[in-house]
């Protein structure tokens, strides 16, 4: 089916006009005047957004975001972000008389006596995991589809540090009711901070103002956790938006859609209900959980206290990738003129992985630029398919992430599928790296095989499951040609330009030797784009459907009659047309 | 954050009204005389007489149904590479039998493997006389009975003070290795704390009195009676406890927190986004034209 492009604007030119305004539109003239709002609305309001779900998962993102201010802030007002010790006096019976920190205690009473106050604080620790994870898959989609290409890096960057800073919130999130689970926790990132080589142990007293615990790491992470870093988020996500907008939103490939326009529906009427719309089904989403399943349940954890601790003690999910690299690794440490610890068991699982990550992370769309040599910009979106290497990088990325996050769990895993916890870690050992590797290949070869058979499509139309007999007696699949809209997608992309080096001549006409970073560029970009099919050109299309029209005529002469049957493909109407034989009875 | 437990050493301190420790004296002089009229063999023959008759029986039921692994004399069989098929039983005491055998863990299917939770084998008065037999091999603890947990004696306060130290009694003992909730928790090699939240208060008061597999024991030195008392009550509160806030998903922590937030949470997301991406303009068109 031809998509009717017709109704949908194609560009941010043309501003609606006017109608007569009433009252609001007084009001609105009024603040008009003084704050010259209407100009900037107007282009904007006509902003175009193109429709996918997958566009969508930013959005999914965003409004937890919003879901989690506006919890949060309501958690502010009961919240005591204090480490003095009282006697929990509280509804909760299993807790009553105990000592534990006013953070501890005025979180009981967040979840017992404030009216409220448990769904809240189950919204609010729901949607940090959900605002987490649609980062995430948000950040998938982008790289898959090649959105953070030129000129899009910095929105990338910018991504990466929302991912960082919203990681770095949930930990200081969930460490504030000082129970017993999170304080194993902040426990633990006191060990992780001291396992850094000469400055580790400093950072720890200036962190906890003095020795573990102190009284002081609670009211910090608060500021910390309400103010500073929910500050930089805003900041962030105001700068991803401005970027979003000036850069207008990437599509795909498609009739009337090019690198110059984008096609969709406006910001004004049809996605602001869109989106709109969808904030409420995450508010909705994120209240069913908050009401209905149980989150950080922490009056059976009871106050946190440095002699106890519980089995299933695990960071919320997203931290569980680096507390799953230091389940699995092997307890290495040095011990340097006999009285200095070199705790790399700690140290690389920690601090030195998550860092490498989030830098690789962060670098991949000028990694890519650097071995594509491309310089182009790109508007248009890839198919995960046609960029075969870059896919199968970021599975490899997952399977990596996948692994150590199960890694994370494995205590869990081990009484869930009744295995034995040493097995599971020593093959996570290995898997670690193995697993990312048969996930690269894997990834590859099946992009290009897919890449195979969209050209078979191509030029050789589509699978009609009809098998004709010849009269020789030779059996053959009849295909036909693929719709054009079809067609249009699967051909719509660009061929791979590999990077290669320009012999550069010297005055005498001897070629310079390329520099080493260039015949290395050469080299990856051709590794790169190896064995990637392109699509065909025009005139192979051309030969292949000329091809074809030759097979038509060869069959022609069963034409007219219900003879090929390719009525039946289920693509075409056969009122009608009766099944061969079946005038005879 | 403290940097000491204090909740251990403030245990026995705020507890007992007057009134309870004569409440206490009457329950426990009625529930002594009760069990004494319930375990008494309603013939008339000796208290002496009738225990080398159960010692006798029950060795007969041991030699059948245990010796295969505990040995002809409960002194345990080692194997060729050191390990064994069953530990000596001299010492264990009859709470140790009661708890493996009551709990189905004893008979072993086989050796090697932690036992297993299973529905019991034996009646109960073959443990009874398997008990008897395993007793007379050496002095170790007794079954305890139920005098010794119960807190129907205790006034409301009293019982929920018992509840709250239980709890604190709980997590500085047990959850490291019962998990939070007692929802149980991994071991090493394969090994794992079971869940706690159907075992029956005699056997988590045996369990902590005989330390089975890879549990410790808590000795009445260890943890008194009264703290025992107290753990069971915490334990038995929790089920009685509702589920605050909504299915506890487990109860295992953080782990299946996070795989709902993703299943469900970012799945039902997703699922949202291609449905509304599906119902645009364009859609009504589509169905125009069909
Ligand atoms: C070192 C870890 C560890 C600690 C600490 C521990 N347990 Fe256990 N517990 C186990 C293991 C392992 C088993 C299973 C033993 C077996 O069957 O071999 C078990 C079994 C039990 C059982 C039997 C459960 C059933 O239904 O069969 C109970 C009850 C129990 N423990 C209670 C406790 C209590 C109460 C405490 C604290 C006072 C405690 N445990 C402390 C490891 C532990
Ligand atoms: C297949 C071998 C096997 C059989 C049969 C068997 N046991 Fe055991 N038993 C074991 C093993 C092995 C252990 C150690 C369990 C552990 O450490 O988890 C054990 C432990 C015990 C214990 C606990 C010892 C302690 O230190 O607390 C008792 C009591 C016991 N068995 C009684 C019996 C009785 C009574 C029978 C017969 C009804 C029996 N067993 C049959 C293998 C067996
Ligand atoms: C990206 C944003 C945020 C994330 C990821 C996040 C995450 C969390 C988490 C996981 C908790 C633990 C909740 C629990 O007890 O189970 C928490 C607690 C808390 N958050 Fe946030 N939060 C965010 C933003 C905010 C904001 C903007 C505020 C207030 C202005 C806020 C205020 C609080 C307070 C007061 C608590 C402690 C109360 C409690 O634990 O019940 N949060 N946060």
């Amino acid at each position: 089916m031809a998509i009717d492009t017709s109704k949908v604007a194609t560009s941010n030119s043309s501003a609606a006009t006017p109608a007569k305004p009433g009252r609001a539109g007084a009001v609105a003239t009024w603040a008009d005047e003084r704050l010259g709002l209407a100009g900037m609305a107007k282009k904007n309001l006509r902003k175009v957004f193109p429709d996918h779900w997958s566009f969508m998962l930013g959005e999914i993102a965003l409004w937890s975001f919003v879901v989690l201010l506006l919890s949060g802030v309501f958690l502010t007002l009961w919240f005591t972000p204090s480490m003095s010790e009282i006697h929990y006096e509280g509804s909760y019976d299993q807790m009553r008389g105990i000592a534990m920190s006013e953070a501890m205690a005025s979180t009981l009473g967040i979840s017992f006596d404030v009216r409220g106050g448990l769904l809240m604080r189950q919204m609010h620790h729901w949607a940090a995991m959900l605002f987490i994870a649609s980062m995430m898959i948000h950040l998938l989609r982008v790289f898959f589809t090649g959105a953070h290409r030129k000129p899009r890096e910095l929105n990338w960057v910018i991504g990466s540090l929302l991912l960082l800073l919203g990681t770095l919130e949930g930990f200081t999130g969930y460490s504030l009711p000082d129970d017993l689970l999170s304080g194993t926790g902040v426990r633990a990132a006191d060990g992780f901070m001291k396992s850094i080589p000469v400055v580790g142990s400093y950072m720890s007293f200036f962190l906890f103002g003095g020795e573990f615990p102190g009284d002081s790491i609670i009211p910090r992470l608060y500021i910390i956790h309400v103010l500073l870093i929910p500050g930089l988020l805003l900041a962030l996500i105001a700068a991803h938006m401005l970027l979003l907008v000036y850069h207008k939103h990437t599509q795909w490939p498609g009739p009337g859609r090019t690198e110059e326009n984008v096609v969709g529906f406006p910001m004004l009427p049809v996605y602001a209900a869109k989106a709109g719309g969808f904030f409420f089904i995450v508010f909705g989403v994120t209240a069913l959980m908050g009401g209905l399943m149980q989150i950080n349940p922490i009056w059976l954890y009871g106050p946190y206290d440095p002699s106890k601790v519980t089995a299933g003690s695990q960071p919320d999910w997203y931290m569980g990738w680096p507390d799953g690299a230091l389940r699995i690794m092997p307890g290495w440490e040095t011990h340097l003129f006999g009285n200095f610890t070199i705790a790399w068991n700690v140290f690389l699982p920690i601090i030195v992985l998550p860092g490498l990550m989030f830098t690789i992370l962060m670098l991949l769309p000028f990694l890519e630029a650097w071995i594509t040599g491309d310089k182009r910009e790109h508007h248009l979106l890839q198919r995960p398919r046609n960029a075969p290497t870059r896919t199968a990088l970021m599975v490899a990325l997952m399977t990596f992430y996948g692994l150590l996050w199960m890694a994370g769990g494995n205590d869990i895993i081990a009484i869930k599928l009744n295995s034995s916890i040493n097995t599971i870690t020593y093959m996570l050992r290995f898997l670690v790296f193995v697993g990312p590797i048969i996930a690269f290949v894997i990834t590859r070869r099946w992009c290009i095989s897919l890449q195979r058979h969209d050209n078979e499509k191509l030029l050789h139309g589509y699978e009609t499951g009809i098998i004709m007999r010849s009269p020789e007696g030779g059996y053959s699949e009849k295909h036909l040609p693929i719709n054009p809209s079809a067609a249009y997608v699967l051909s719509a992309r660009e061929r791979d330009e590999v990077y290669t080096v320009e012999q550069e001549t010297d005055e005498n006409g001897i070629p310079a030797p390329a520099s080493r970073a260039k015949a290395l560029r050469a080299k990856l970009s051709t590794l790169w784009f190896a064995d990637n099919v392109q699509a065909p050109t025009a005139a192979e299309i051309e030969a292949a459907h000329h091809h074809a029209d030759h097979e038509h005529e060869l069959q022609a002469a069963l034409d007219g009659h219900a003879a090929d049957g390719h009525q039946f493909d289920g693509h075409h109407s056969v009122e009608g047309d009766p099944l061969r034989g079946s005038d005879q009875h | 954050m403290r940097l000491l437990n204090r909740s251990a050493g403030r245990l026995s301190r705020h507890r007992r009204s007057r009134l309870a420790g004569l409440v206490l004296l009457l329950i426990g002089l009625l529930t002594t005389g009760g069990i004494t009229y319930a375990v008494m063999p309603s013939s008339s023959a000796g208290d002496a007489q009738s225990n080398a008759v159960q010692v006798e029986e029950g060795r007969k039921l041991f030699l059948q149904g245990c010796s295969f692994c505990h040995g002809q004399n409960g002194e345990g069989i080692t194997t060729i590479n050191g390990d064994n098929y069953g530990p000596s039983l001299v010492g264990v005491g009859a709470a140790a039998v009661h708890f493996q055998v009551e709990t189905g863990r004893m008979p072993l299917v086989q050796p090697g493997v932690q036992g297993q939770a299973k529905p019991e084998t034996y009646s109960a008065e073959e443990v009874e006389q398997l008990a008897a037999y395993v007793a007379s091999l050496g002095p170790g603890p007794a079954r305890p009975d139920e005098a010794e947990w119960t807190t129907a004696g205790l006034t409301e306060e009293e019982r929920e003070a018992a509840i709250s130290r239980g709890g604190q009694i709980f997590l500085t003992n047990c959850t490291a290795c019962h998990n939070f909730n007692g929802k149980g928790g991994a071991m090493p090699q394969g090994g794992y704390a079971p869940d706690l939240s159907n075992t029956e208060a005699v056997h988590i008061y045996e369990a902590m009195l005989t330390g089975p597999g890879q549990m410790d024991s808590f000795s009445n030195g260890n943890l008194s009676p009264e703290e025992k008392r107290d753990v069971i009550a915490y334990l038995y509160s929790l089920r009685d406890q509702p589920a605050y806030g909504g299915f506890s998903l487990g109860g295992l922590g953080p782990v299946s927190e996070g795989m709902f937030a993703w299943l469900l949470g970012i799945g039902g997301l997703v699922g949202f986004a291609v449905w509304i991406a599906a119902h645009t303009t364009r859609t009504k068109k589509k169905k125009v034209e069909a």
